[in-house]
């Protein structure tokens, strides 16, 4: 048992450890900033810049959050402070089930739904033409799959104010919605903060349903209505042709090795943040 | 005015939890409407034919057997792992120390790893160990990336147990190990539904096993062979251009639904046992 413990600790430095080694000859042969700014990716001349993928993940996340985040905060709020315990009952299996979907399924949805909207009634009143598979149809249903995150996490933020603040504050005549912008809100701007960035690091490193809407050009997007190219679509598009060039198996390694880094960084500041938050009201 | 203010965010936060709902529904609709044209018994019980991906036919039966042995595979292997684990921090180590919160926060962690990451990395130890895309390899990437999941919510159960009945085992002479087998069986239902939420995330994941497991339209005999699995098979078929090849991608999207929904329910009608049956 002890012996599995540890395991599951190494495990996680295991992973990293063989990455990065995997990562290395590229690193070596390339200098790392020049890796990570330059926007020339021609595998076959031996061009690495890898700045068309860290920002078209950057971008499609960034807009799956400012979607994701309102609808979330509200949801939170009202089955936590506003909804009956019938409508609380209810919601649990749907945040389920919008947790539990495949992404492939999310995918297919994407493309049968968001793709078409975008390309035919949103985009033509922006721009000339759009394929539709763009930034924006990356970010709306990356959106859709980060909300269950964002919610199952708030609810528990907000579950952990103590419950005297809250009646201290309705008993001085606060409605509940003052009650909840002035004491829950300011409590759990931390927890909000911690919720948010996990589900960031979730959808910097979703695949297929990204992959299935964003158009996969290599392109610097420079609007909503351009195609985008994310760091996870292209370890996925590439497996097969990968093996006969070291260094093209290398680069996308360092790709996979740059997303374990932001998401362990991520993923360890926000849980960091939540396990204090529980600790601060558990008495 | 305050109670203007009040009234105007209620609806407004009625109307955000109306539409997530709503996005859920319009979701699965979607699937179903363009799915169940193509959905026929052939879909489920026969191997791709000749041409099957030219709109031949043929059914998706090789992936939906691959899915199975692959999460079948997993689930043993992660099963093993897990729950001496989740034992391991709740009963033998005390309440609150620190080398179970750096399990938990290790696996927290492991637990937010893409799925991607852990196909790379599940090929580039294939590689070291000189597999090919196999069975084996798809079986040892979706047991990693199931692993943390399952822990994760075993664990959350677990820790409602409350300790007196451990330390009543104990009081009453029985050793470490009989009282990790009185608890495990008063945990079933939580174990249960832990399994089901990891079948759930191991069945629906296609970034682990594109590189681990492959693809064929046969039926693996043996763990060196490579696998199809229900994702992957959806997206190659969706990759098609012929329309009925197509069709049947939003079949199968059907076929991977219809598993999950039963998956999410049978998990929580087993964690409503639990509460139940909790002392």
């Amino acid at each position: 048992m002890l012996g599995i413990a540890i395991f599951t600790i190494l495990l996680l430095i295991i992973i990293g450890l063989s990455l990065f080694f995997k990562a290395l000859p590229i690193m070596r042969e390339k200098n790392l900033w020049v890796l990570l700014t330059s926007a020339q990716w021609k595998p076959f001349k031996g061009d690495f810049g890898f700045l068309p993928f860290i920002l078209s993940t950057f971008y499609v996340s960034l807009i799956a959050i400012i979607i994701a985040l309102p609808f979330s905060i509200l949801t939170s709020i009202y089955l936590n402070s506003y909804a009956s315990k019938s409508v609380k009952k209810f919601f649990e299996p749907v945040i389920d089930l919008l947790s539990g979907i495949p992404p492939i399924i999310y995918g297919v949805w994407g493309t049968l739904t968001i793709v078409p909207l975008i390309a035919n009634k949103i985009a033509p009143k922006f721009v000339e033409f759009s394929t539709g598979y763009t930034v924006l149809a990356g970010g709306v249903v990356l959106a859709v799959m980060i909300i269950p995150l964002l919610i199952s996490i708030m609810v528990e933020v907000f579950r952990s104010i103590p419950k005297e603040m809250i009646d201290a504050s309705l008993s001085m005549g606060a409605t509940k919605w003052q009650t909840v912008k002035k004491v829950i809100l300011r409590k759990s701007i931390s927890g909000i903060i911690a919720a948010t960035v996990l589900a960031l690091s979730r959808a910097f490193g979703e695949t297929m349903a990204v992959l299935m809407v964003c158009g996969n050009i290599t392109q610097i997007p420079h609007s909503l209505f351009d195609a985008c190219y994310p760091l996870p679509a292209l370890i996925a598009n590439n497996y097969g042709e990968m093996l006969s060039m070291p260094s093209y198996e290398s680069a996308l390694m360092f790709s996979a090795f740059l997303l374990f880094i932001i998401v362990v960084l991520f993923n360890g500041i926000s849980r960091f943040t939540l396990i204090q938050i529980e600790k601060r009201y558990q008495f | 005015m305050k109670y203007l203010e009040e009234k105007i965010l209620k609806i407004i936060m009625i109307c955000a939890a109306v539409i997530i709902l709503a996005v859920l529904l319009f979701i699965i609709s979607t699937v179903f409407y363009r799915g169940l044209p193509a959905l026929s018994l052939d879909m489920v019980t026969k191997l791709p034919g000749g041409g099957f991906y030219l709109g031949k036919e043929g059914g998706v039966l090789n992936a939906i057997v691959g899915s199975i042995y692959i999460i079948v595979g997993s689930l043993v292997i992660s099963i093993f792992i897990s729950v001496p684990l989740v034992l391991y921090i709740n009963f033998y180590l005390p309440a609150k120390s620190v080398f179970s919160s750096v399990i938990r926060f290790s696996l927290d962690i492991l637990f937010g790893i893409p799925s991607i990451v852990y196909g790379a990395f599940g090929f580039s130890l294939m590689i070291y160990l000189g597999l090919r895309a196999s069975l084996l390899g798809g079986i040892l990437a979706v047991g990693m990336l199931i692993m943390p999941i399952m822990m994760r919510s075993f664990d959350e159960i677990t820790r409602l147990l409350s300790r007196d009945l451990p330390d009543a085992l104990l009081s009453l002479g029985s050793t470490k190990y009989e009282m990790a087998k009185v608890i495990l069986r008063q945990l079933m239902p939580g174990l249960v539904t832990a399994i089901l939420l990891a079948i759930g995330r191991g069945v629906g994941d296609a970034a682990t096993v594109l590189f681990t497991a492959g693809y064929t339209d046969n039926i693996p005999s043996s763990l060196n062979q490579p696998a199809a699995t229900l994702p992957l098979s959806i997206f190659f078929q969706l990759g098609s251009p012929v329309e009925e090849v197509q069709n049947r991608a939003y079949a199968s999207a059907i076929i991977l639904t219809v598993i999950i929904l039963i998956l999410s329910f049978g998990a929580r009608y087993f964690s409503s046992k639990f509460s139940k049956n909790k002392i």
